[in-house]
């Protein structure tokens, strides 16, 4: 297991990995990644039992399936930086003839990726499924999930989230990236959603908050509750309140840097707030 | 002509239910998936004989491709089973996305497809089906003639790695293709050898062409038939080959001409080599409720319709 300094020096790498694949390209969406980067990190790094290599099927090892497929950036980074392709590759984000597409996708045969998503609301069924397969192939590893909070308008999460329930689904843990921000502005303002704690546990799930979900070490333990819970009849969903853009002070609070790049200045005021720790790419 | 003679009406989605059936039983990665149609797409046997491989979805297809998909994590085969209005239209962007795209091996296995699902109307008789998913890169698109031939796509589509869009109806209708014949997909049968036009059917209206060509015959025109079985990948030699021979074609399908067996045809004697063709097909239009023999008759989908084209056709050689 790394050391909770090893698990920092990732977090800041992979937000500079976020704003510079962005800032070449001047597009991609940082806000979010950078809310989910201390998720990624803890998740790949530290809860997640992987086992070495990639194939599609994953029996004996946890799988991990990003909804919300516009924060690829934090995914691309995590995934290289796990080993699952090379670092410098995070170069060719968005570029022609890329692996790293602009949302993830297994069309291009990218090691770690194992759905294309990006139209939002689909992740969770997915999810829902491998999980089932797990079950047929007496296979007891778990099925993670990421979605966005904005994500949970999209109604097939709600086809997911009562099949879930109802089938007794339990070897998933649903995070969900509750950051009150979508494209248009805050979810309360676009659309509420009301209470979502209560929501899930009205369709069945046992529902664990994390209040800090920038804390690495909240994060860690808000996992291993979860994992905790799982196989006991209940799907189990965390709600992982994060701040969107966290670790770059002028994206932070504020949904304007959902899906725009930083210029060169911003950059460079972004990567002295995120001094590198392991190289960049 | 050659003469083809019908073993006793029965439905296709029969023949699906007894593909599945058997798949059932001699492939363990084989699981199915249904939104609340069991009955309808005749799954009882499977699902009597392995209830833990299938997933009772209830009404929400949009989740059970999604499910689908996901299966697939982990080395199932799925076959999802509704109408093929649910199977298609309702789902597109899942199918796009979580399995075209992700290159998902998910059968999709739709009933009651076009105007002979009958009463029920347009709601649900999709006439669009199979245009929506010939577009989607990388999926494979089949439409068998009778129950025989649907229950050997079954089993047929279990082999083949990757997105399968298998269609079929609910009438019972003629069964006359071979029990034991074998199912290969993109591969077109010759079901009757002619000289003067080529038909090309997919479908309910295989029979309606066979009927037509006798007919056809009794008046001197020998038409040659063809059963594309499968609308992607098209057999484009046997098309080729035989338009060659007539030079002239008549496409039957019970589907919209815009988007359905007749364009993918014609795009193929365009690039190759141009012929006059008519389109047996409905004419951008939405169903009704009706039965399905005054369905077929009022929207030119029967033989009656097809001789007619046929005639059509050859004055424009």
């Amino acid at each position: 297991m790394p050391t909770t300094q090893e698990l920092q020096d990732i977090t800041v790498q992979t937000r500079r990995d976020i704003v510079r694949m962005v800032h070449k390209v001047n597009s991609g969406h940082p806000g979010g990644s950078l809310g989910c980067t201390e998720f990624f990190v803890a998740l790949y790094h530290e809860i997640m039992e992987l086992k070495p290599g990639f194939d599609m099927n994953g029996i004996g090892e946890d799988l991990f399936f990003l909804s919300n497929g516009h924060i690829s950036p934090v995914y691309y980074s995590v995934l290289a930086r796990k080993g699952y392709f090379p670092v410098d590759e995070l170069n060719t984000f968005r570029l022609i003839d890329s692996r790293l597409q602009g949302h993830p996708t297994t069309h291009e045969g990218l090691p770690g990726v194992r759905i294309a998503s990006g139209s939002l609301g689909q992740g969770m069924s997915v999810a829902l499924g491998a999980a089932q397969a797990k079950k047929l192939n007496k296979d007891s590893k778990l099925v993670y999930t990421l979605h966005g909070d904005g994500e949970l308008q999209e109604g097939q999460n709600w086809e997911a989230i009562m099949y879930a329930a109802g089938k007794k689904v339990d070897n998933i843990i649903a995070t969900i990236d509750y950051n009150g921000q979508q494209i248009d502005g805050a979810t309360d303002d676009v659309m509420p959603m009301g209470d979502l704690k209560k929501k899930f546990e009205a369709f069945g799930w046992d529902v664990l908050e994390v209040k800090e979900g920038n804390n690495l070490e909240a994060i860690i333990n808000g996992l291993k509750d979860a994992k905790s819970r799982t196989g006991k009849g209940k799907p189990v969903c965390i709600l992982l309140h994060t701040i969107m853009g966290h670790g770059v002070d002028f994206m932070m609070y504020t949904h304007a840097w959902h899906g725009k790049a930083p210029n060169d200045e911003q950059l460079a005021t972004a990567l002295a707030q995120n001094p590198e720790t392991l190289g960049d790419y | 002509m050659k003469k083809y003679i019908d073993q006793g009406k029965n439905d296709t989605r029969s023949g699906f239910g007894a593909g599945l059936t058997e798949l059932g039983r001699t492939n363990p990665n084989v699981v199915a998936l249904c939104a609340d149609l069991v009955g309808s797409l005749k799954m009882e046997t499977f699902i009597e004989e392995n209830p833990e491989r299938f997933f009772q979805i209830g009404i929400a297809e949009a989740n059970m491709m999604g499910i689908a998909a996901g299966l697939t994590i982990g080395g199932k085969i799925p076959f999802t089973g509704t109408f093929a209005n649910f199977s298609t239209g309702r789902v597109y962007d899942q199918i796009r996305q979580s399995i075209a795209y992700s290159d998902k091996n998910v059968k999709i296995c739709a009933s009651h497809a076009g105007v002979t699902l009958g009463e029920d109307g347009a709601t649900h008789q999709i006439l669009e089906d199979i245009g929506l998913m010939k577009m989607l890169p990388g999926m494979v698109v089949i439409n068998p003639c009778d129950y025989n031939q649907t229950k050997a796509a079954t089993i047929a589509i279990a082999e083949h790695e990757g997105p399968v869009y298998l269609r079929f109806g609910r009438p019972k209708v003629a069964n006359f293709t071979p029990a034991d014949q074998k199912f290969e997909i993109g591969k077109a049968l010759m079901l009757n050898e002619g000289t003067d036009v080529t038909i090309i059917a997919t479908g309910h209206l295989v029979w309606e062409a066979l009927i037509a060509a006798e007919a056809l015959e009794a008046q001197g025109i020998s038409a040659e038939v063809i059963n594309i079985h499968t609308i992607k990948p098209l057999d484009e030699e046997a098309i080729l080959k035989s338009v060659k021979k007539t030079g002239c074609v008549v496409t039957c399908e019970e589907h919209n001409f815009l988007g359905g067996l007749g364009e993918s045809v014609a795009r193929t004697l365009t690039l190759n080599h141009p012929a006059p063709q008519e389109f047996v097909a409905t004419q951008d239009t939405f169903g009704e409720s009706g039965t399905p023999e005054e369905l077929m008759e009022k929207y030119g989908l029967n033989n009656k319709a097809i001789e007619k084209a046929v005639v059509g056709v050859l004055k424009r050689k």
